[in-house]
C-alpha cells in the first residue's frame, strides 16, 4: 500500500513534534505490543513509513488519548493511529470482526448483529415516551445497553431513576442509531459521516435541551465530532449527581459495601468528568468508598475503547483489565464500580478468567443505585 | 532628556529628592540597590517578605560552580542592610504609584510585624515559647519543616527582626492566646507589640526598578506526576530545601527518615508546554537538576540517579562543562520525557519512552524530583496593574523592545530586573540587575543636575 508521508505529516501536525516520548511513554498498550506511536510520527515525517497493511499493533491502539491529553504540542498522535486505519479500511485490509461490526452498523445500525426492531425491548413494561414527541431530556442509550443482556438493567435503573426524579424524558425508540465514536475510531470516516448526517437531524429534532447518555463514548462523540446545536450533551453520572444534589431522588436503602470505582477513559481522561461518579457512590448510604491507586488522570484503560470490543489486538495474554481487577483487589474492595458499559464488560471478564468472582464484582454505578432507591 | 517626558510642567523640577525605589529584594533588586546606593543616591529597598534575599536564600548550591548560594549571598545582604544609601522597607509592599519618571510618588504599605523592629534583637526566645511552636508549615522550606507563628523565616535573615505571622498566630486569628501571651512573656526586650497598625508611607523617588521575581507552576498542573500523591515526589524548589545545610533535614537527602535508594529527576515539567500556559523554556532546570543529581550523587554514593530529559540545554558559561561532569558521575541520562508515576508495593514507578531504545520502560523510585517550571508571580497581574506595566504573551514583564531596550518597561522610569521580566539563571539576573540600575542611574542623574541648575 501507498502511503503519502508528506500528506500525514501536514494533515496530522507531525511536523511540531519534539520526540519526547510522552506518548508513548504513558500508552496503555506499548508496553506490551509493538506500537510506538512516536517512532511512527517519525518514520512518517521523515517518508519511512512501512506499508500499514503490515502493521497488525495499529488494531492495539484503543483511542484511550492518553498520548493526546499528554503531548505537550497538540500533536494528537492517536489521530494519526486512526487516520492509518482510515488508509487500511479504504483499502480494505482491516480484520474481520471489524468488517462485520460495521456492516451490522450499516445495516441494523448496531455493531453487535442485532436487529433493529428489537432495539427498544428492554424498555418494555417501563412506559417511556418516545422522544420524537418533544421532551425536556434525551436519553440515548446506546448499542450495548440496548441489546446486550448484562447491560440492560443498567439502561432500566437510569430510566426508572429519571421517571422518579419527575423528568420530562423520552428515547429515540427503535429509531436509535449507534453513535460512530467507535466508528471513527477504527477508521470507517465515511460511515461515520453517514451516521451524523442521519443522527443529528433526528435527535435536535426532538427539541430537547439536553441529552444524556449511559456510555461515555456516545457522550464524547455527541459532544466533540457532531456540531449539535442547542442540546447540551452529559453523561449520566453528571445528570445522576446532579439529581442527588438537588434532592430530587434520594436513596432510602443501605448498600454495605466497599466499593471502588475505575475511571473510564472517554469519561475521565477525554471528558475530565472525575468527581460526579464519585459523588454518587459516596452519596449511597453503606458505602465504604476506597481508591485505588491509578485514578482519575492516571487511570488504566480497560482495553475496551477504539473498536478494541470488536477486535483483539497482538497481546492478548495480559489485558490490562486483568491488571486492573486485581489492583481492585487489592484494595480490598467488593465491587469494582464503573461508569462505562465496555469498562463493565472487559473488567468483568478479566474477573472471570482470573477466577476472582467470590472476591470481586463488577458493577455499573446504576446498579449500586438501584439497589439505593 | 533621554525617555523623560518633555511635557510641561517640567516633571524634573517637581521631583523632591533625586532617590529611587526598588521593588523586591531578591538578588536582581539587592544587586540594582546597591549599584545606584554606591553611586550615591539614596535607595528605597521595598521587601513583602520578613526578609531580604528572594529565591535565592532558598538555594543549596548553585551551578556550575557549586558556590553554597547563602555564602554568595548572604554579604551581599548584609551589605544591603547596612548600607548608608539603603533604607530597607522589609515587610512591605507597594500600594500605589503616581506620577512620572523623574517625579513619582509611591506609595508603600509597612505591614504591622506585631514586633518592635527597634527593640527586637532577634534572639528567638519568643519564638521558643510561641503556643504554635512546630506546628505552622515552614514556607521558606517550601512547607517541608515546621516553625512557630512569631518566625524569622531563616537565620541570615535581614533584618533580624522577628515577625507574626498574622495568619497562623492564636491571638491574632482567634483573638484569644492562652491566659496570657507566651512571646510578650518571653521577650525580654519588649518587643512584641499588638497594637502594631499598618502604615501608609509616601516615598518620592525619580525611578523605580522593578524585581519582583517569579514563582514555579503548581506541579498538580501536571496530575500525572503524582504530586500531592506521594511524598516522594518533589519539586526542584523543595529538593534544594532538603539538600540545604540551613533546610528542615539539616541536609540529609532523605524522605520520612529513609534515604532513597533509587532518585529520578524529570526535566521540562510543565515548561515548553502551551496547555500548562507555559510554552517557553524555563532556562535554569536543565542545570539545577544537574547540580541537584550532583548534589545527590554527593551525599548518597550508592545511589542510582536517572535523570529523564527531552533536550539537555546547557548554554552558559561553564554549563556544558558541568553537564559533562555530572554524566561522569554515574548519572544515566536516559532521552524520554515520563508520561506517569504510580505506586508498586511501596516504591514509585516511573514510566516513559526510552527513544534511544525506542521502548517503553519501567523505572522504580523512591525520590522523584520534578523540574517545574519557571511561571510570573501569581499575582502579576494585580502588580502589573499597580505599576502601568505591559506584559509580553507569556505572562512575565514586557521590555520596551526584546532586542535593544531589554531593560526599560515600557514606562518611561521604571526598568526591570531578574525573573520578573523572564525565567534567567543567576548570573543573567545580576547583569540585567546592573544594567537596571545603570538604566535607573540615567534618571537619577538627569534629576540631579536639573535640580543644581
Amino acid at each position: 500500500m501507498q502511503v503519502d508521508t508528506l500528506e500525514l505529516s501536514e494533515k496530522f501536525n507531525l511536523y511540531g513534534c519534539i520526540q519526547c516520548g510522552k506518548c508513548a511513554g504513558g500508552c496503555p498498550v506499548s508496553m506490551k505490543t509493538a506500537l510506538d506511536v512516536r517512532f511512527l510520527i517519525y518514520e512518517a515525517l521523515v517518508g519511512v513509513l512501512p506499508d500499514p497493511a503490515h502493521m497488525e499493533e495499529l488494531w492495539d491502539c484503543t483511542c484511550c488519548f492518553t498520548c493526546v491529553e499528554r503531548c505537550p504540542k497538540d500533536v494528537k498522535p492517536a489521530e494519526l493511529i486512526i487516520g492509518l486505519r482510515s488508509l487500511l479500511v479504504e483499502s480494505g485490509t482491516i480484520p474481520k470482526t471489524v468488517t462485520d461490526a460495521l456492516q451490522g452498523i450499516f445495516r441494523q445500525g448496531n455493531p453487535l448483529g442485532f436487529a433493529r426492531e428489537q432495539r427498544a425491548d428492554w424498555a418494555n413494561g417501563l412506559d417511556i415516551k418516545a422522544a420524537q414527541e418533544g421532551c425536556e431530556l434525551l436519553y440515548f442509550v446506546g448499542c450495548t445497553p440496548a441489546y446486550d443482556l448484562r447491560l440492560q438493567p443498567v439502561a432500566k435503573s437510569l430510566a426508572k431513576t429519571f421517571q422518579k426524579a419527575g423528568l420530562d424524558f423520552g428515547t429515540l425508540g427503535i429509531e436509535e442509531t449507534c453513535c460512530g465514536n467507535e466508528v471513527r475510531r477504527v477508521g470507517e470516516q465515511g460511515l461515520f459521516e453517514m451516521l451524523v448526517e442521519d443522527g443529528k437531524p433526528l435527535i435536535e429534532s426532538t427539541g430537547a435541551k439536553r441529552m444524556v447518555t449511559t456510555s461515555p463514548h456516545c457522550m464524547n462523540t455527541f459532544k466533540k465530532e457532531y456540531g449539535l446545536s442547542g442540546i447540551e450533551v452529559i453523561h449520566y453520572t453528571q445528570l445522576v449527581a446532579q439529581l442527588l444534589e438537588e434532592k430530587k431522588i434520594q436513596f432510602s436503602n443501605k448498600v454495605e459495601r466497599k466499593v471502588t470505582y475505575h475511571d473510564p477513559c472517554f469519561l475521565g481522561k477525554q471528558n475530565h468528568i472525575f468527581d460526579e461518579p464519585r459523588a454518587i457512590l459516596q452519596a449511597i448510604p453503606g458505602v465504604k468508598f476506597v481508591e485505588m491507586d491509578r485514578i482519575r488522570e492516571r487511570s488504566v484503560c480497560c482495553e475496551g475503547g477504539g473498536g478494541r470490543m470488536w477486535v483483539e489486538g497482538t497481546n492478548i495474554q495480559e489485558r490490562l483489565a486483568f491488571q486492573r481487577v486485581q489492583e481492585a483487589v487489592e484494595t480490598g474492595a467488593e465491587v469494582l464500580a464503573v461508569a462505562c458499559p465496555f469498562c463493565l464488560l472487559t473488567l468483568e471478564d478479566a474477573v472471570k478468567v482470573k477466577g476472582l468472582e467470590d472476591k470481586l464484582r463488577v458493577m455499573d454505578i446504576m446498579e449500586l443505585v438501584n439497589l439505593a432507591l | 532628556m533621554g525617555d523623560l517626558p518633555t511635557s510641561s510642567p517640567d516633571p524634573l523640577a517637581r521631583a523632591s529628592k533625586p532617590a529611587a525605589v526598588v521593588i523586591g529584594a531578591g538578588i536582581a533588586g539587592i544587586q540594582a540597590a546597591l549599584d545606584i546606593a554606591d553611586a550615591g543616591f539614596p535607595v528605597y529597598l521595598v521587601e513583602r517578605e520578613p526578609s531580604v534575599g528572594g529565591r535565592m536564600s532558598q538555594l543549596d548550591k548553585t551551578f556550575p560552580t557549586l558556590d553554597c548560594s547563602a555564602c554568595i549571598l548572604t554579604p551581599k545582604m548584609v551589605t544591603a542592610g547596612q548600607h548608608p544609601n539603603i533604607n530597607l522597607m522589609t515587610y512591605s509592599e507597594v500600594a500605589r504609584v503616581e506620577g512620572e519618571a523623574g517625579a513619582f510618588r509611591v506609595t508603600v504599605r509597612k505591614k504591622p510585624r506585631y514586633v518592635d523592629e527597634d527593640k527586637c534583637r532577634g534572639c528567638g526566645d519568643c519564638a521558643a515559647a510561641c503556643r504554635m511552636t512546630g506546628r505552622i508549615p515552614d514556607t521558606f522550606n517550601q512547607g517541608l519543616g515546621k516553625r512557630a507563628a512569631v518566625y524569622v523565616p531563616f537565620p541570615q535573615a535581614v533584618p533580624l527582626i522577628y515577625t507574626v505571622d498574622p495568619e497562623a498566630c492564636l491571638y491574632l486569628t482567634r483573638g484569644v492566646c492562652g491566659k496570657t501571651f507566651k512571646c510578650k512573656d518571653a521577650c525580654a526586650a519588649g518587643a512584641i507589640n499588638f497594637d502594631q497598625k499598618e502604615q501608609l508611607v509616601e516615598l518620592d523617588v525619580a525611578t523605580i526598578v522593578v524585581a519582583t521575581g517569579f514563582d514555579l507552576m503548581e506541579p498538580r498542573q501536571k496530575p500525572e506526576f503524582g504530586y500531592g500523591v506521594y511524598p516522594q515526589v518533589l519539586t526542584g524548589l523543595e529538593f534544594e530545601r532538603l539538600s540545604s545545610a540551613s533546610g528542615p533535614t539539616m541536609g540529609e537527602i532523605s524522605i520520612s527518615g529513609k534515604k532513597p535508594k533509587d532518585v529520578v529527576f524529570i526535566h521540562c515539567v510543565g515548561s515548553r508546554d502551551p496547555h500548562t500556559g507555559v510554552p517557553y523554556c524555563s532556562r535554569v532546570c536543565c542545570m539545577y537538576t544537574a547540580k541537584h543529581a550532583h548534589l545527590v550523587r554527593d551525599k548518597l554514593p550508592e545511589a542510582n540517579i536517572t535523570s529523564f530529559y527531552m533536550d539537555v540545554r546547557a548554554f552558559g558559561k561553564g554549563y556544558e562543562e558541568f553537564y559533562d561532569r555530572v554524566k561522569h558521575e554515574r548519572i544515566l541520562y536516559r532521552r524520554g520525557e515520563p508520561s506517569e508515576v504510580y505506586r508498586r508495593g511501596d516504591r514509585l514507578v516511573v514510566r516513559a519512552e526510552d527513544t534511544l531504545l525506542r521502548k517503553s520502560i519501567e523505572v522504580e523510585a523512591d525520590m522523584i524530583v520534578l523540574a517545574t517550571a519557571v511561571v510570573p508571580r501569581t499575582d502579576v497581574a494585580q502588580t502589573a496593574e499597580l505599576l502601568g506595566l505591559e506584559r509580553s504573551p507569556d505572562g512575565f514583564f514586557k521590555e520596551a523592545h526584546p532586542k535593544l531596550r531589554p531593560i526599560e518597561s515600557n514606562r518611561p522610569g521604571i526598568f526591570l530586573a531578574g525573573c520578573c521580566q523572564g525565567p534567567k539563571d543567576i548570573p543573567d539576573t545580576v547583569a540585567q540587575a546592573k544594567a537596571a540600575a545603570s538604566s535607573a542611574m540615567v534618571t537619577l542623574s538627569q534629576v540631579s543636575r536639573s535640580r543644581a541648575a
